[in-house]
């Protein structure tokens, strides 16, 4: 602990860790704790948190719940203007004007999320929103509306550590959502039932808790939701609504949408679907059947907090065991937004990145389906890992270029010039577009990497540890979740920084948290 | 049937249509470990769902002009097959294979309860699943964890022009995405994998970097096909598949794409050029199968997640719709119409019904191109297609 001695933490931190008495996490405990809630940490927030014990670390994780975006959205995503969607009888030409405004505001709205992911000073904020955007999926895909898309983030953010059973009742009401499952189809005597399996299936009971008849049933009670023509706000309309009497998992009565997301809650299965899967966001793929059914029936009682939950998952021992430590698949937007914050470099413009995370297969805003990504191990294939490796790899290649550039070469582009042609990733169109495409792509990345100012001598030397072999061991404990089984594990003293933090980033270990 | 007969076959087909007498003798030298998935499967994806109705057009069906007012192909310029059906005019280079019996087309494949969703959809073609049950891994991927392609493969499959494994996702399926053959090669080198597997998330990136290692080293891409290859997209990823396919170590699968055909709006152009591009890439895949002697261990097969409306909608173009026409082709191959008709005097603003389950083109594949057991991968017994010659 030769860190604790020069870092001064906050008195009334060390006071509490005292009065909780637990030892001290350390510099692994610290690093695991905010690679896992956040995105890669600094070595700086590394020696911030190492002298705490876990309760505090963990509280103080989970203290900031300042959830707001402490970037500026674009305006046209967030004033009151009406959507834009194409009236029913539209042209052909008009509604593929409207759809190519929407590809282009998405792409500004995916920049924007990037960029706000890279600034947060609530890492955990932004996570437990790109979690929720994970399990109420929505699709810009089939939503279009680059607006309901961004009015849905800013409703998981809001709810993002508030309270579960306000988050359902809010996400089912989401406008993007009620396109997303077709809820606006829902009427009177022609149900779709689309939402209402879903909601059952994947937002709350889990597969295997429900009938058919269920669904059918809790369909009728959510007919009537819809959205105002223009506005995409929220409407009841009544007249569309089946008022009978329907029964749910066993219950009766005249319910309507929000009583049905009520019984829902009810079911303790809910809580251990929520549980279970924030389990294998943050501890391991394994979740252990008993400690999730007792922290589930906590988070329940506790009126569906969601700090509560996840303040038990990360004091459990389970999340503190080494045995767990490393065992995860960075998502390509943590391993991007990750590799940016570690290496504490920050881009002008983060939209090139957000395609970058795209092509290692996480494209925001546009999940492949009603279940999301699949995550974990699917996130690695040969076409995805040779992505994030070149990722990896470009970004420490950047001192060269540098060097280069400082020789004379003709200054960067922004890198967002080189996006401004595209049709980007939102299908539909020919190969063609989309071998042009992965090539602007291709381009704005380089330029973004150029952008970077990274140095990798400059970043070794900020590291802790008085001789050059110590600041290495702090790099690459910094950058590494577990020891470097690969590339990282032999790297010649003599090799400069540049080929130290490459072989290090590409180490096999780095793609894990 | 016996090698010998087979070779005899194959012999008689080299030589009645004037391929290079080397083609037999390479395709069965080229079986050493006498694995079954020595015979190559090429799927091709139609993405976004092609119009069935104007690509085998029921061209005296009374029912075709009045479905299709606009659209509909003109009896002079349409490539008639039989007395009923003609194929669309960007189709006619497919005819040599036509006459030679080597096209089969399959008429009105889909599944039951259609969904209309793309994604929904191409995901159940992609698992072979019912249409109400939702399955993690492809189909390929469980035929090859079923019974694996053998580890002296370059791949079990290789997924040209896209990311999307498709059918080969999940499982511990190795395949290997090639958007991109130069731009593989050159990353490849990134990918070493060698490391402790001390959990088995590491495993798994260990065992990819293997994959990408392995693929690397036998997918050199150098063979040069004396073969013209069309200059479009498709055409580009067709000689890939070849160069892929030359080399001696072997894969299972080549997966292609080409698409959109989601013709809503203004459809007969762009489905003028995609067929066309589709008919010219196939020849050319043909001609460079033959040439390194493969066409006969080859089977072809195209997919979507569905067809599209009978009635075409008012922006020239037709909307989702259910089953649809679909090529098989190849050496060994039984030419012919298989399936039935569409009868359109009923479909009204409908869709039509499937007349061949998709899963049992799957079963197809699975128990006679590979000789394997389709119940086991696919849950159910489903009829296989006599598309395929002995």
């Amino acid at each position: 602990m030769t860190r604790l001695s020069s870092t001064l933490a906050i008195p009334l931190l060390a006071a509490a860790a005292l009065a909780h008495a637990g030892p001290p996490i350390g510099d692994d405990g610290a690093r695991h704790l905010l690679a896992r809630t956040g995105f890669g940490p600094t070595a700086a927030e590394v020696a911030r948190f190492a002298p705490l014990d876990r309760e505090t670390a963990v509280a103080r994780v989970l203290a900031p719940p300042r959830s707001l975006p402490v970037t500026t959205p674009p305006a046209v995503l967030t004033d009151d203007a009406p959507i834009g969607a194409p009236p029913e009888g539209a042209t052909n030409e008009e509604r593929r004007a409207y759809i190519r405004e929407q590809v282009r505001l998405g792409l500004e709205m995916r920049g924007w999320w990037m960029r706000e992911m890279l600034a947060t000073e609530s890492p955990l904020a932004e996570r437990m929103t790109l979690f929720w955007h994970n399990h109420f999926v929505s699709s810009q895909q089939k939503v279009r509306s680059a607006k309901l898309m961004y009015r849905q983030n800013a409703t998981l953010r809001r709810y993002a550590l508030g309270d579960f059973g306000a988050l359902l009742h809010a996400a089912s009401k989401d406008a993007a959502m009620l396109l997303y499952l077709d809820g606006v189809r829902n009427r009177r005597g022609a149900p779709n039932e689309n939402f209402a399996r879903e909601v059952m299936e994947l937002f709350t009971l889990g597969e295997g808790h429900y009938t058919e008849g269920d669904v059918k049933e809790a369909a009728r009670a959510f007919s009537g939701w819809g959205l105002e023509r223009g506005t995409g706000t929220f409407v009841f309309r009544r007249p569309l609504h089946d008022t009978g009497e329907k029964t749910v998992l066993g219950r009766t009565g005249r319910f309507d949408g929000d009583a049905v997301l009520d019984i829902l809650l009810e079911r303790p299965e809910t809580a251990e679907t929520i549980v279970a899967k924030l389990w294998r966001e943050f501890v391991s793929p394994d979740p252990v059947e008993a400690d999730v059914r007792r922290i589930a029936a906590d988070f329940r009682r506790a009126g569906y907090r969601i700090p509560v939950a996840l303040s038990k998952l990360l004091n459990s021992d389970a999340f503190w065991s080494q045995d767990n430590r490393g065992v995860l698949v960075k998502s390509p937007v943590e391993l991007v937004v990750g590799a940016l914050r570690s290496l504490e470099v920050a881009p002008d413009d983060a939209t090139p990145f957000a395609l970058a995370a795209a092509g290692m297969g996480q494209n925001l805003f546009s999940p492949p389906n009603v279940k999301g990504w699949r995550g974990g191990d699917a996130w690695i294939d040969s076409s995805t890992l040779l992505a994030r490796k070149q990722f990896v790899e470009s970004i420490s290649r950047y001192e060269e270029s540098r060097t280069m550039r400082a020789m004379g070469a003709a200054p960067a582009l922004p890198a967002s010039r080189a996006l401004l042609a595209p049709q980007p990733p939102i299908g539909g169109e020919a190969d063609e577009d989309a071998r042009a495409r992965q090539l602007r792509i291709a381009r704005a990345l380089d330029r973004a990497f150029r952008d970077l100012a990274f140095s990798a001598t400059r970043y070794v030397a900020s590291m802790p540890g008085d001789t050059p072999s110590a600041k290495r061991r702090s790099a690459q404990a910094v950058l590494l979740p577990i020891a470097p089984a690969g590339s990282g594990a032999a790297i010649p003293a003599d090799a400069d920084a540049l080929t130290f933090v490459r072989l290090t980033m590409l180490d096999p270990v780095f793609q894990l948290k | 049937m016996s090698t010998r007969r087979r070779f005899l076959q194959a012999s008689a087909a080299a030589l009645a249509f004037g391929a290079l007498g080397r083609e037999a003798s390479v395709a069965f030298a080229a079986a050493p470990d006498g694995s079954p998935y020595r015979n190559l499967l090429v799927l091709v994806e139609l993405k976004g769902g092609n119009d069935g109705l104007n690509t085998l057009v029921p061209i005296d069906d009374p029912g075709y002009a009045r479905l299709r007012p606009k659209l509909a192909i003109g009896r002079d310029s349409a490539v008639r097959l039989t007395d009923r059906a003609a194929l669309h005019p960007s189709l006619a280079p497919l005819v040599p294979l036509w006459e030679r019996r080597q096209l089969a087309i399959l008429q009105g494949v889909g599944y039951p309860d259609p969904n209309l969703s793309h994604f929904r959809s191409i995901e159940i073609w992609e698992t072979a699943s019912r249409s109400d049950q939702v399955l993690a891994d492809g189909w390929l991927a469980r035929a090859f964890g079923k019974r694996p392609v053998p580890a002296s493969f370059a791949a079990d499959g290789v997924v040209i022009g896209g990311n999307d494994l498709g059918p080969l996702a999940g499982g511990g399926t190795r395949a290997i995405a090639l958007a991109n053959p130069e731009q593989f090669l050159r990353r490849a080198k990134l990918a070493a994998p060698t490391g402790e597997r001390r959990n088995a998330a590491l495993a798994h990136i260990l065992k990819t970097e293997g994959d990408i290692v392995q693929a690397a080293a036998h997918l050199d891409g150098n063979y040069a096909f004396a073969t013209t290859f069309p200059t479009s997209p498709f055409g580009n990823a067709v000689k890939t598949a070849a160069r892929v396919v030359a080399n001696e170590s072997g894969v299972a699968v080549v997966h292609l794409s080409l698409g959109s055909f989601d013709t809503h709006a203004n459809q007969a152009p762009t489905q003028t050029r995609l067929l066309g591009d589709l008919a010219q890439g196939l020849v050319a895949l043909e001609a460079a199968l033959r040439e390194i002697g493969r066409w006969d261990r080859t089977l072809v097969v195209t997919y979507a997640e569905f067809g599209r409306r009978p009635k075409e909608n008012q922006s020239g173009g037709t909307d989702h719709g259910t089953a649809s026409v679909h090529f098989a082709l190849g050496g060994r191959v039984a030419g012919g119409l298989y399936g039935a008709t569409p009868s359109l005097d009923r479909v009204g603003d409908g869709n039509l019904a499937h007349a061949i389950d998709f899963r049992q083109v799957y079963a197809t594949v699975l128990d006679g191109w590979w000789a394997g057991d389709s119940r086991a991968v696919l849950g159910a017994r489903y009829e296989t297609l006599p598309i395929l010659k002995a």
